[in-house]
């Protein structure tokens, strides 16, 4: 049997388990709703469908969303809100005092700078590597090739791992007697102190972001591409252009939109950057990769003397910042449309 | 070999390889090594004993030294091959080493101790792959307890996160009701702001109903999720209205026809989110490490990384654990690849 086939008959194996096990739920809920229909009827019945859903939404995300304003303007180390003193704005004010905003060292919660600094030298350096190889990478796999399905599975494959996995493989693998300096050494150079020496940090972290996660991209980009009308290039190169001319003009332009999602799609997530980093770094050496979320992380939960309010405001800053980065992107897709 | 070229060579109908087809191969190919090469060399750095795995520069396979049992010695002996003062080599096992001279004797000859300096022997090796790594890895590091941990967060999470998601998408997709664009306009606004932005509210949340150490902290808060909410609520448009009416008249209820009709329906568009689900909750690390704080509740994520956060660590069972928690979705995705790669591409999420 082919992997193929005996894989779709598991799946199938699968699916087939998971529908009599829903079966069974089904009835059982079936009763259920069934009362409930006949007590509210069926124009209450919309309301009761969204009730679970909404419930769990409004308990752990819209709630927690108006508390985190709560946080943000009380202070203490009290974790309870109603041992919590009201500060106002003391907490923002911490935050966002410096002499010189340029320059980490003269702010008074340093380490907010920092990681602030950080994470936006990450962001650009990600986002740009990111969106460039996948760019070519989808470009590549939309030429007629052989074993296209294989390779676009090859690509994606990393970002199937888990944050955790992906930052233990490149430990072991440029840490400083791992196999990249062993390549390194055998070539006749100097070992490199890969995960000691900050620029290099800062670079790899950027590097294993973009190798865990360019697949997911590609494969959008893909698929833009490959919704381009086929017609359109011939009837290009009937009009004699040539395929850079065909690039240039067709390929590009219809691309944008995709291009676009694609662009703030990562900037969005790699303004939220965690669990790689922290299981690859922990943040150092030093600061020099941390970033925001680990500031809040760290500051709410890891620190010995809780910031609670502290770690609130960064985040509310955090929160507006992304708001306004989904925004842009929801204005540059309509003015695409 | 013929075959392989021409194989090879019969691209993009034309009958020779142009120069722009060798670069995409070689992209594919160095991609392909880039890609795999950094999980195959964690595999075959899994098998390595703890001593050869401090080796530098490192090897490619896992080696271990052969040995030997030799009657009138309790452990095997390790074999070596040595060069004797008459230049010629044998194959001795070492049975002491003092300083730097070995004391070696040969297996056929068990009696006799032959003295050699240490640099005159060499180890005789062999490729082992051997399971140690992975068994003292499992006992020293409670996998069995986290595995569990982790299977029952995926699959229950899962479980709730298709169940309210799909009603909610029913309800939102095919009822006119008030209200409807406010539940709308709230879901949508939230969906930029993730779930790391609100930690310690959520937290505060938790602990007030006494759900932390508890798995069901992990698995319900990220359940009603916009985003799957919206592809669901997506694909249920597409369904016809005419399709719910007959079966009002036929006298269904109204849960019947979510259940019997909408659902059964809807499989495409749950089948991508099931699969999201479980590639979310199986490498959720964030949400869990706040959570849970007792080691007998960590998921795989969090047990992993606090292992590799002990003193003295030993990479040799770090590896093969992290080896066997990449299995399961390794699996998976072998089997589904196709599935899942059309999947996102479709609905570009993740």
């Amino acid at each position: 049997m082919t992997t193929q086939s005996l894989g779709s008959s598991i799946s199938e194996g699968f699916s087939r388990f998971s529908y009599a096990i829903s079966n069974l739920v089904v009835s059982i809920l079936d009763f259920i709703f069934g009362t409930l229909q006949r007590l509210v009827g069926i124009k209450g019945m919309p309301y009761i469908f969204v009730l679970p859903n909404l419930l769990v939404f409004g308990i752990f995300i819209l709630f927690p969303m108006l508390l985190n304003f709560v946080y943000a303007f009380t202070g203490g180390s009290q974790f309870f809100l109603d041992q919590r003193p009201w500060v106002g704005t003391a907490n923002f004010e911490q935050l966002l005092t410096c002499d010189n905003f340029l320059d980490p060292n003269t702010c008074y919660q340093d380490r907010f700078w920092r990681s602030i600094f950080g994470t936006m030298a990450y962001v650009l350096g990600q986002v740009a590597w990111m969106v460039v190889i996948s760019i070519i990478t989808a470009l590549i796999l939309n030429r007629s090739i052989r074993a296209r399905g294989f390779f676009r599975s090859v690509f994606f494959y990393p970002v199937l791992l888990s944050p955790i996995v992906v930052a233990l493989i490149w430990k072991w693998i440029l840490q400083e007697n791992g196999l990249l300096n062993g390549i390194i050494v055998s070539l006749g150079y100097e070992k490199l102190p890969f995960l000691v020496d900050a620029q290099w940090a800062r670079f790899w972290v950027i590097g294993i972001s973009v190798w865990a996660f360019m697949g997911f991209y590609t494969l959008i980009l893909l698929a833009g591409l490959q919704s381009i009308p086929a017609d359109l290039y011939e009837a290009a190169s009937i009009d004699g252009a040539n395929e850079w001319n065909s690039f240039w003009s067709i390929t590009l332009p219809l691309l944008m939109p995709t291009m676009i999602v694609v662009l703030v799609l990562s900037l969005i997530r790699a303004v939220q950057v965690f669990d790689i980093v922290f299981a690859f770094t922990g943040g150092g050496p030093g600061t020099a990769t941390l970033y925001i979320v680990q500031y809040i992380y760290e500051n709410g939960f890891a620190s010995p003397n809780k910031l609670y309010g502290i770690a609130a405001g960064a985040s509310l800053l955090m929160a507006g910042t992304l708001v306004v980065l989904t925004l842009v992107q929801l204005r540059l897709r309509r003015e695409e449309v | 070999m013929s075959t392989i070229t021409s194989f090879l060579t019969r691209t993009r109908g034309t009958k020779k390889l142009h120069f722009t087809d060798i670069i995409t191969y070689f992209y594919l190919f160095l991609g392909t090594v880039l890609m795999f090469g950094p999980v195959i060399w964690l595999v075959l750095s899994s098998f390595k004993t703890q001593a050869e795995i401090v080796t530098f520069p490192p090897r490619l396979l896992p080696y271990r030294q052969e040995t030997v049992v030799v009657e009138g010695y309790e452990d095997p002996l390790p074999l070596f091959e040595v060069t004797l003062e008459d230049g010629s080599t044998a194959e001795l096992a070492q049975v002491r080493r003092i300083g730097l001279e070995s004391q070696l004797i040969d297996p056929a000859n068990p009696d006799e101790i032959i003295k050699v300096p240490i640099d005159q022997r060499e180890p005789i090796e062999k490729v082992v792959f051997s399971l140690d790594n992975y068994i003292e890895g499992v006992e020293s590091f409670n996998f069995a307890r986290y595995l569990r941990n982790s299977v029952i967060v995926t699959i229950f999470a899962t479980l709730l996160t298709l169940l309210i998601n799909s009603m909610a998408a029913f309800a939102l997709a095919k009822y006119h009701f008030k209200g409807r664009e406010a539940i709308f306009f709230i879901m949508l606004s939230t969906l930029m702001v993730p779930l790391s932005v609100i930690l310690v509210p959520v937290f505060l949340v938790i602990t007030t109903i006494n759900w932390n150490n508890n798995l069901l902290g992990v698995i319900v808060p990220a359940a009603a999720t916009p985003t799957g909410l919206f592809l669901l609520r997506q694909y249920m448009l597409t369904i016809p209205d005419e399709l719910l009416d007959a079966a009002r008249m036929d006298g269904a209820s109204e849960w019947r026809i979510y259940s019997q009709i909408i659902l059964p329906l809807s499989k495409p568009a749950l089948a991508v989110l099931t699969i999201f689900s479980v590639m979310w909750r199986w490498n959720d690390f964030l949400w869990p490490l706040i959570v849970l704080s007792r080691s007998e509740f960590f998921t795989l994520q969090v047990g992993l990384n606090s292992f590799q956060g002990e003193l003295n660590v030993q990479w040799n069972l770090i590896l093969a654990m992290t080896v066997l928690t990449l299995l399961p979705i390794t699996f998976v995705f072998a089997l589904l690849q196709r599935n899942i790669t059309t999947g996102i591409a479709t609905t570009g999420m993740k």
